[in-house]
C-alpha cells in the first residue's frame, strides 16, 4: 500500500522544516520526503496543494469513558472524534470503571483500540490503586502491558509521600507521572474560581492556591528526584510562574494547558450554564493572558483538550449538581488556530510543536511527532483558509458539552492520516 | 402613585432590577399593606391565576409568607414540598418543573439550595419564576421587604449607612441587600471575620470591617445575620462562644449606631448568639415588622408579574 502526498507545505518543527515537500508513504511508514517525488505506477495521490502537512497531532489528555461509562463516550466514538479533530494519537486517562490500575484493563483498552482502528490510543494508567491515593499500582507490569504514563487525573495525588515514591519509582521505568494539581482540602466542594465572581453569584469557590500549592510541592520534590513530571491542565498565572522559575533552575518538568483555559474566563459562569463548569475552573482574564504568555515563551509545552464527555442529562441540571468537564478534541485546532495563530499570538510552527512535537516527547513516543523516513506515517493536513461554524450536528463525540458551539472556526482539519491510511477527510465546499 | 413600568418576566434577583423597578415594587407593596389591615383581607387581583410554591429547603416563614400573599390576591396556590415530592425518587428538577407546568400554573416560586436554580428554570419553563432564595446567591423579596421596613421607619431610603453583620459569604439575604443598597447609593458596611467576609466584597461598593464597633458606628440600619453552627464545624470560626464575643449585637454596641438606628434580622433569630435577647425585643428592633411587610412585598411581586395591570400594559 502506497500513498503519495503531493504539494503540501510541510511544517515539522522537530526537523526544522517549513517548505513545500512531497511525502511518499509505503506500508504505513514514511518512505521518502523530498521536494518533488514522481508518481509511479498506480500509486494513489493525495493532493495537498494549499494545505499544511504536519506531523500527526497528539492529544495527551482525553477521557474515552470505556470501560464502564459507554453512555458518555466509547473508544469507538472517541476515536471518531479524535480523527475529526486531526488527532492521530490520544492518551486516555485512567478514571474508567473499573479504574485502569492493572494490566488487564490496560490490555482491554489496547485490544478495543485495535478493533476500532482509526487512531493510536495510548493508555495512561493510574498512579494509585483505585485512584485512592494510598498504594502504588504495579507500574512495571502496566508499562509492559502498554501504559505510557501514570496519572490519577480527576484526583490529585494528595499524599506528598506517595507522589514522591511514584516519581522515584517511575524514574527506573523512564515514564512520566502526570499530576492533576489540586489540593482537595482547599478546593473541597468548590464549583468555580474563587473570587469576586464566585461571591457575587453565590457559588462555592476554588482558590487558585488549590492548584499552586500542589504545583509548588511537586516541583520541590522534583528538584531532587529529577524524574519525568508533567503537570496537566494548569490554569493560573501563579502556576505558570512557578513552572517558569523551575525550568530556569533546570528542574525537569513539563506541562499542558487546555483550549478552554486559553480562550475562556470565569465570567462565563454568570448565567449558571453548566457547560462552563470545568476542573480546574475557568480563571480570571489575567490568568488567561498569562497562560498565553506561557505558550509564547516556552514555559508550557503542550495543548491538550481534557476531553471530558458527559451525557446531555448529566449536564442539564442545577449548576451545582452538574459534573465537571467539557469535550474538546474536535474543536481544539480550529479555535486555537483562529484565536491564537490568526491573532498572531502564536506561530503555526509553535502550534505544531504544542499539538505534536512536544506531546510525543513528553509521552516518550519516540517514533511520533515528526515526519521522517522509517517512522509511522501519522500526518495531520490543515486547510488554514477554511472557515466554518462549529455545530453540534458535526460532532462525532457522543457528548455535546462543548463550550465552543456556535464559534467560528477558521482553519480546518482537511485530512487525518494514521499509519498511511486516510481516516478522515473534510468535505471541502 | 406614578405609572407603573414594571416589565420583568421573572424576579430572579435584585441584580436584574432597576431603581425604578425597586421603587415600583415598594410603592405597590405600600398599597397592599392596607389590604392586610382590612377585616376581609382579600382582593381579586390574581383571581383565576395559579401560583406554585416549589420549596426544596425547609422554610416555614418564607413559604407561608408567599402562601398568604397569593391567597390575599385570590390566586390558587399549591405547595410542593421536597419532603413529599418525587425528588426522593430521583426525579430531576427539570422533570419536576415540566410536570408541574403541564398543569398550567402562572407563577412558580422556588426555594432551592443550589445557586442559580431559578435562572436554570427560566431556560425551559413558561411560567414566571420568583426566586425565594437560591443557595448562597440571592433572596430578592427579603431585601425588598427590608427596604420597605427601612422606608417606613426612617422615612427615606437614601443617604443611609447600612451595616450588615455576620456570615456575608454564605448569605443570600446579605447579597440581595448589598445589591439593593448599592443601586440606591447607600453606604454599606460589612462586618464579620475575614473567613466569612472576603475583601472582594469591596468591589460591590461596600466597606469591610472586622471590628463590629467600627462598622456599626453611625449606622442607620444594623442588620444581623443568623449564625449557622455548621460554619463553626467547618472552621470558619473557632466556636459559637468566640463568635458571640466578637460579633453579637448588644445594647452597648448598638448605642454606637446613629440615634434613629433600627435593628433588623431576617430570622429565624438565635437569641443570645448573634443578638442579645433583650435587643431582639427592644423598641429599635423591627424584626416582626419585617415579617408583616414580607406579605405586602410578595403580594406586590406576584401582582406586578401576573396581575391585571400587567396584562393591560402588554
Amino acid at each position: 500500500m502506497k500513498l503519495l502526498i503531493k504539494g503540501g507545505r510541510l511544517v515539522d518543527p522537530a526537523a526544522g522544516i517549513d517548505r513545500v515537500m512531497d511525502i511518499l508513504v509505503e506500508n504505513g511508514k514514511v518512505k521518502d520526503v523530498a521536494a518533488a517525488i514522481k508518481k509511479t505506477g498506480n500509486c494513489p495521490v493525495l493532493d495537498a496543494k494549499g494545505l499544511v502537512v504536519a506531523p500527526g497531532f497528539i492529544d495527551m489528555h482525553v477521557h474515552l469513558r470505556e470501560p464502564g461509562q459507554e453512555n458518555k463516550e466509547s473508544i469507538a466514538s472517541g476515536a471518531q472524534a479524535a480523527v475529526h479533530g486531526g488527532f492521530t494519537s490520544v492518551a486516555c486517562m485512567a478514571n474508567t470503571e473499573p479504574v485502569n490500575d492493572n494490566r488487564s484493563v490496560t490490555e482491554y483498552i489496547i485490544a478495543r483500540a485495535r478493533q476500532v482502528g482509526l487512531v493510536n490510543i495510548f493508555p495512561v494508567a493510574a498512579v494509585s490503586r483505585g485512584l485512592q491515593g494510598e498504594n502504588l499500582v504495579e507500574m512495571a507490569d502496566l508499562v509492559e502491558g502498554g501504559a505510557v504514563a501514570f496519572s490519577d487525573d480527576g484526583c490529585c495525588v494528595m499524599k506528598a509521600d506517595l507522589i514522591r515514591k511514584a516519581l522515584e519509582y517511575a524514574r527506573m521505568l523512564d515514564v512520566p507521572i502526570i499530576e492533576h494539581p489540586e489540593d482537595h482540602s482547599i478546593s473541597a466542594e468548590g464549583q468555580v474560581n474563587e473570587g469576586f465572581i464566585s461571591y457575587k453569584y453565590g457559588l462555592r469557590g476554588i482558590l487558585k492556591a488549590a492548584e499552586e500549592v500542589i504545583v509548588a510541592r511537586d516541583l520541590i520534590l522534583q528538584e531532587r528526584i529529577r524524574s519525568r513530571l508533567h503537570l496537566t491542565h494548569i490554569s493560573t498565572a501563579g502556576s505558570v510562574g512557578l513552572i517558569r522559575n523551575a525550568r530556569r533552575a533546570k528542574t525537569p518538568v513539563s506541562c499542558d494547558v487546555t483550549p478552554h483555559h486559553l480562550l475562556l474566563n470565569e465570567e462565563r459562569v454568570q448565567n449558571y450554564d453548566p457547560v462552563y463548569k470545568v476542573k480546574p475552573p475557568l480563571r480570571t482574564e489575567a490568568d488567561r493572558l498569562e497562560l498565553i504568555r506561557g505558550l509564547q515563551d516556552g514555559t508550557i509545552d503542550c495543548i491538550a483538550s481534557d476531553h471530558a464527555p458527559h451525557t446531555r442529562d448529566d449536564k442539564d441540571k442545577e449548576f451545582e449538581y452538574a459534573p465537571f468537564g467539557v469535550i474538546g478534541m474536535e474543536t481544539s485546532f480550529p479555535v486555537i488556530h483562529d484565536r491564537l495563530v490568526r491573532a498572531k499570538l502564536l506561530t503555526l510552527n509553535r502550534l505544531v510543536e504544542l499539538f505534536s512535537t512536544h506531546p510525543a516527547r513528553v509521552l516518550g513516543l519516540k517514533d511520533r511527532g515528526r515526519i521522517k523516513p522509517g517512522l509511522p506515517a501519522d500526518l495531520t493536513l490543515l486547510d488554514l483558509k477554511k472557515r466554518f461554524k462549529i455545530e453540534e450536528a458535526d460532532l462525532r463525540s457522543k457528548a455535546n458539552n462543548c463550550p465552543f458551539l456556535g464559534w467560528e472556526g477558521h482553519g480546518a482539519i482537511a485530512h487525518t492520516v494514521v499509519s498511511g491510511n486516510i481516516v478522515y477527510s473534510y468535505k471541502n465546499r | 402613585m406614578k405609572e407603573r413600568t414594571f416589565r420583568q418576566d421573572h424576579l430572579l434577583g435584585i441584580e436584574h432590577l432597576s431603581v425604578d423597578d425597586i421603587e415600583t415594587i415598594l410603592e405597590t407593596a405600600e398599597a397592599f399593606i392596607e389590604v392586610s389591615s382590612r377585616e376581609v383581607k382579600k382582593v381579586p387581583a390574581l383571581k383565576g391565576k395559579t401560583v406554585v410554591n416549589l420549596f426544596f429547603e425547609n422554610s416555614t416563614r418564607t413559604r407561608s409568607s408567599f402562601e398568604i400573599a397569593a391567597k390575599r390576591l385570590s390566586a390558587d396556590l399549591i405547595n410542593f414540598n421536597s419532603s413529599v415530592s418525587s425528588l426522593k425518587k430521583g426525579e430531576t428538577l427539570k422533570d419536576t418543573v415540566l410536570t408541574l407546568e403541564a398543569m398550567n400554573p402562572h407563577i412558580i416560586v422556588i426555594r432551592h439550595s443550589a445557586s442559580g436554580s431559578p435562572h436554570y428554570l427560566t431556560t425551559f419553563a413558561r411560567s414566571s419564576i420568583v426566586n425565594a432564595g437560591d443557595g448562597f446567591h440571592e433572596h430578592p423579596t427579603q431585601a425588598l421587604l427590608d427596604a420597605l421596613t427601612i422606608q417606613q421607619r426612617l422615612r427615606t431610603l437614601r443617604g443611609l449607612k447600612i451595616a450588615i453583620v455576620g456570615d456575608i459569604l454564605h448569605s443570600r439575604v446579605a447579597l440581595s441587600n448589598i445589591l439593593l443598597h448599592q443601586k440606591l447609593g447607600n453606604e454599606i458596611a460589612l462586618i464579620g471575620p475575614p473567613s466569612l467576609v472576603p475583601a472582594e466584597f469591596a468591589k460591590l461598593g461596600a466597606t469591610v470591617y472586622y471590628d463590629i464597633r467600627r462598622g456599626v458606628r453611625n449606622a442607620d440600619v444594623v442588620m444581623m445575620l443568623r449564625v449557622q453552627a455548621e460554619r463553626g464545624a467547618r472552621n470558619y470560626f473557632p466556636s459559637i462562644r468566640e463568635y458571640r464575643n466578637l460579633f453579637a449585637i448588644d445594647r452597648k454596641i448598638f448605642s454606637l449606631a446613629s440615634r434613629r438606628a433600627i435593628l433588623m434580622h431576617p430570622g429565624p433569630i438565635n437569641r443570645d448568639v448573634e443578638i442579645e435577647t433583650s435587643m431582639a425585643d427592644s423598641d429599635e428592633s423591627v424584626i416582626l415588622q419585617q415579617v408583616t411587610n414580607g406579605i405586602a412585598v410578595r403580594m406586590a411581586v406576584l401582582y406586578l408579574l401576573k396581575g391585571e395591570i400587567h396584562e393591560t400594559l402588554n
